[in-house]
């Protein structure tokens, strides 16, 4: 791991000693009868959903805080365990809505670990090019509301208007635009649609520019830059100490990425750059997501490449008892009618054990422990959310934060509640 | 690959390319600082709570609604030869740790409980661990002595049960016009 030396000077931890997740009120900085207790959310334009911050103001300074989840809870663990694998996909999506595919990607490389099942060349460079556009997708709706908080409005319809392009890629190649459902245990449901090389690679060239564009709008922006530069500090230690990934980690100076320390699909064939910033604050969140968005742009045309000359191969793999037969077959052989009933009702059995396996989505670390008792469903399902542990760092990062910087803060953050509450 | 000499350590198991180290839950922090400052496991990814109510009892698996079934865990069905062997406790409470450095490594850590038995709270080991363990405690109802602040986190403060139990059915919550004609 190397660490960026930090320009700025952490003086020690920043973690809260009670409790790493509460603020308490300092009695002896803050005189007790001046605090006002305010309720932030769970309705707040600004809370990414439905989060509850209760703060405790002395004047316009944040004395206290504690942030307060589960509001957005719907059980996705405890529904998976009593639906079969292949019906388990749709689920994972719905939890990260922003970053979908890396939440069914997880799960699916999963079943296939604990299955011991062998992916097409195809499938593996799809499943990146859709996991790179679903990043860029991600970010660009974290840029947008982000923004758009601390009253940049036109970076909110200029971020969309480049996200409706992922999104119409999206549709091209599943049918949808969001929770897409594409990943099949094995491979693609479905075969690459012909229009979407070219479209893919049109978008890949558009984007670096569109990048550019947002970072024209905001880098020089006295505002924009009085309300991110120092605000929301995170030192090196206390990242790693609150088991902070993705952006919050390279924001405060860790160059620390799956795709590149634990290549995972095809990551490792790739070219592409890691951004890292040493200070840790909101500022240096937002140079990461703006360079991570360059550096997706430049695998997804990596992998259109890739993919052309894969064109005409297999989507997904030949194992009969786990895969779909194809649709035509069935009107002609009772084998795959058979085997298409099978799977269909009763589900495939995936052997006992437990793994964990890890990628990189949007927000740092997704990760997702499954269990099986060697039926067709799961036995247990735990996703590590990243979006909760970047929440845990709410407390740390405002500390002697202004009541404005907290929405700053917390949107840096880049909560997604759906993956925080499960 | 899995380290030497932690304390506690019951059972070392290498599936999948993945170690797991079984822990003896009296002795979970004095394993966990040990691989926090000895064997550099610097981030802990993630805490799960597992039930294993009823592991290895299922004989009928695939269909709903026909008590008699299949056992489709017989040998001969599909390739799969044996039902799982029997827990011997109920709980467990598996900790994902990382090694973030230029050797990095991941190591999972399990500590078996049975119902009603408590385990020690590794947040002062590493402070992540604060939400992930109010969520093993309110879903599961396993409890962490020493944790600053056990409380339920993802469900309602008065709620009764812990959903991810094995024995809290789906749907045991009464939704509105559900028990009319």
């Amino acid at each position: 791991m190397a660490v960026v030396p930090t320009t700025r000077i952490y003086e020690g931890t920043r973690i809260p000693e009670r409790c790493p997740t509460i603020l308490d009120v300092d009695p002896a900085e803050h005189d007790l009868d001046d605090i006002l207790t305010v309720n932030f959310g769970p309705n707040h334009p600004s809370t990414h959903g439905v989060l509850r911050l209760i703060v405790q103001l002395d004047g316009e300074h944040v004395a206290g805080l504690e942030a307060v989840i589960g509001y957005l809870h719907t059980g996705f663990e405890k529904t998976m365990e009593h639906k079969t694998y292949w019906k388990g996909i749709t689920y994972p999506e719905r939890i990260d809505y922003l970053s979908f595919q890396a939440n069914e990607l997880v799960f699916v490389l999963a079943i296939e670990k604990l299955l011991g099942l062998e992916t097409p060349e195809k499938a593996t460079w799809m499943r990146m090019c859709l996991s790179e556009l679903n990043r860029i997708h991600s970010h660009l709706v974290w840029l947008g509301t982000s923004a758009l908080e601390m009253g940049a409005i036109s970076m909110f319809w200029y971020a969309f208007r480049e996200r409706d392009m992922v999104l119409d890629l999206f549709e091209m190649v599943t049918g949808v635009r969001m929770h897409t459902r594409y990943f099949q245990v094995g491979g693609l449901a479905e075969d690459i649609p012909e229009g979407f090389y070219e479209q893919a690679r049109e978008f890949a060239r558009h984007m670096p520019r569109a990048v550019n564009d947002y970072e024209a709008l905001l880098d020089r922006n006295k505002i924009w830059l009085e309300r991110t530069k120092g605000i929301g500090l995170l030192s090196a230690a206390d990242a790693l100490a609150l088991a902070q990934s993705g952006p919050m980690l390279r924001g405060s100076g860790v160059d620390w990425d799956l795709r590149k320390a634990e290549p995972y699909l095809a990551y490792d064939e790739v070219d592409f750059d890691v951004p890292v910033y040493p200070n840790g604050d909101v500022y240096d969140r937002y140079k990461v997501h703006m360079d991570e968005m360059r550096a997706s742009a430049r695998i997804v045309s990596q992998c259109v490449t890739r993919l052309e000359e894969l064109r005409g191969q297999s989507w997904i793999a030949d194992d009969r008892k786990v895969v779909l037969p194809p649709r035509e077959e069935l009107h002609t052989s009772m084998e795959s009618l058979i085997h298409h009933f099978k799977i269909v009702t009763e589900g495939y059995l995936v052997p006992e054990g437990h793994v964990y396996v890890a990628v990189e989505s949007a927000r740092g670390e997704c990760g997702c422990y499954l269990v099986s008792d060697g039926g067709p469903r799961p036995w247990r399902v735990k996703f590590r959310a990243p979006s909760l542990a970047a929440l845990q760092a709410t407390a740390t990062c405002v500390r002697g934060a202004a009541i404005a910087d907290l929405i700053a803060v917390a949107a840096s953050l880049d909560p997604v509640m759906g993956d925080v509450d499960r | 690959m899995s380290p030497a000499g932690v304390p506690g350590v019951v059972e070392t198991v290498e599936a999948h390319g993945e170690t797991t180290l079984v822990v003896d839950p009296a002795r979970i922090v004095e394993a966990c600082t040990h691989l926090r400052d000895v064997e550099g496991y610097n981030v802990l990814v993630d805490v799960a709570g597992v039930d294993y109510l009823g592991w290895g009892a299922k004989q009928v698996a695939g269909y709903i609604g026909t008590p008699a079934g299949r056992d489709i865990h017989a040998p001969g069905s599909q390739g799969f030869e044996r039902v799982p062997a029997p827990k011997e406790t109920r709980f467990a409470v598996v900790y994902h740790l990382l090694r973030l450095s230029d050797d990095p490594a991941r190591l999972r850590v399990e500590a078996r409980l049975d119902d009603g038995e408590e385990i020690d709270s590794v947040i002062g080991v590493w402070p992540a661990a604060d939400w992930n363990e109010r969520e093993a405690y309110d879903l599961y109802g396993i409890v962490f002595r020493g944790h600053p602040y056990l409380v339920r986190i993802l469900m309602p403060e008065d709620w009764e049960g812990h959903p991810l139990r094995k024995d809290y059915p789906l749907g045991g919550e009464p939704v509105r016009f559900s028990g009319e004609a």
